[in-house]
This record gives C-alpha cells, sequence and structure tokens, in this order.
C-alpha cells in the first residue's frame, strides 16, 4: 500500500456547508475504491502566492490516502471536473517517509555505536595489560 | 634568528602579510543541524527563509545546506509553487 497526500484548494466564495459535502464527497470516492482515509487536514483560509483563476485566497484541505493509486486516479479525474476546487496536487510520501526513518535509524545507530566507547574508557588500561604479557612472553 | 622567525610568522598570521586574509565562518546546514529528514512543502514558513525576494531558490554556497538537503528542500520548493504556496516569480 501506498500513502499519497492530496492537496486540493477550494475557491474562496464557496460557502462552509459547500465546503463539507466537497471533502466529503472526495474522500466518498476513496474510501469506495477500497482506500482508507488516515488523516484529514483543514488548513483553512490562505493567501494564495500567485492568483488562480482571479482567486488570491482559497480554502486548504490535504487528505492523506493509503491506498493503490487507482483510487488517486478517480479523485483527480472528479477534482478536475468540480468548479469548487480551483488547485489540486498529489504527492506520494511512503517512500521519502521511509528514507527519513532510514536516515533516524542511522543516526540512533551512530549515536550507540559512540556511546559505548566513551563509556568503555575505564577498561582501557586492560588492553595495556594485555600488551605488556607479550612483551614479557618475548623475552623468555 | 630562531626569534626573528618566529615574528615573520607571527605577522602573517596577524593578516598583514597578504593572501587568505578574510576566514568567513563555516557555514553549515541548517537541517542537518536541526536532524530535518523529511522536508514539507506545506511549511511556508521555513520554506521562504530559503527562497529570496525574487522567488527564486538559493543556491547552496549561501545558505550553506547540504547536497542531500538541498535536493529535499528544491523538491520541497518546487510543490509549494504549484500549490500557490510560493511564488514561481515576483517582481
Amino acid at each position: 500500500m501506498r500513502l499519497y497526500e492530496v492537496l486540493f484548494i477550494i475557491a474562496p466564495n464557496t460557502e462552509e456547508g459547500d465546503i463539507n459535502t466537497l471533502i466529503n464527497q472526495i474522500s466518498d470516492v476513496a474510501t469506495n475504491q477500497g482506500a482508507t482515509i488516515a488523516k484529514l487536514d483543514r488548513m483553512g483560509r490562505r493567501k494564495l502566492a500567485y492568483p488562480i483563476k482571479k482567486f488570491h485566497e482559497g480554502h486548504y484541505v490535504v487528505l492523506t490516502i493509503e491506498g493503490t493509486g487507482a483510487e488517486i486516479a478517480e479523485i483527480e479525474r472528479r477534482m478536475r471536473v468540480i468548479d469548487a476546487i480551483i488547485r489540486y496536487l498529489t504527492v506520494r510520501i511512503d517512500e521519502d517517509l521511509k528514507r527519513a526513518d532510514k536516515f533516524r535509524a542511522r543516526r540512533a545507530a551512530r549515536a550507540a555505536a559512540r556511546a559505548p566507547r566513551t563509556s568503555r574508557r575505564p577498561g582501557a588500561p586492560m588492553a595495556i595489560e594485555v600488551e605488556e604479557i607479550i612483551e614479557e612472553e618475548d623475552e623468555e | 634568528m630562531s626569534s626573528d622567525q618566529r615574528n615573520d610568522r607571527g605577522s602573517r598570521q596577524g593578516g598583514q602579510g597578504g593572501g587568505r586574509r578574510f576566514v568567513r565562518a563555516r557555514k553549515s546546514c541548517k537541517f542537518c543541524a536541526e536532524k530535518i529528514d523529511y522536508i514539507d512543502y506545506k511549511d511556508a514558513r521555513m520554506l521562504s527563509s530559503f527562497v529570496p525576494e525574487r522567488g527564486k531558490i538559493q543556491p547552496r554556497r549561501i545558505s550553506g545546506t547540504c547536497s542531500t538537503h538541498q535536493r529535499m528542500l528544491a523538491a520541497a520548493i518546487k510543490r509549494g509553487r504549484n500549490a500557490a504556496i510560493l511564488p514561481f516569480a515576483t517582481d
């Protein structure tokens, strides 16, 4: 299963009730296709960095969807048709998150490897003792 | 004689002998320092610190970001542009 982040921007002139039905509609499409909604994040009204369809503001909604990819195609097809959605962007995030986990694990491993070496310092003289024994053997 | 040599070296360290005078503080990767593994394209405030006025992506030689993080950052900025979080260009 893959994790997708579907971001879409709803036109600022849509009413609150319509926004809710729109979000439900989109998430229903995903669940009907066998995907699960991992997270729904309503970022709210934001200023756009540049005008889209002559709008300067928009309601940002981020859906985190776990699925196969087929439902993403369906969602995007629907979003393209709906006029109230002025922009959408889908990003696959599972690989990036896995990579982030790998980095985190490697850092943890490095920290763990560094810690015992410093704590072993009290035991360091042991190595010197071994060397001395070897030298004595050589003399004999 | 040995003291002469030492004096000579001392003056060069003082920066009078020409050559490399400006030793700039070493730049460091902000993301490595803060242990950030994933750069989110929706974080406008964080991204905008790497996007100068004109809307371009700040080069590594200025920000000091490491190559791994610069690649992640560039991808995030480009996504942010498509999501109207960051501008493509400003004038």
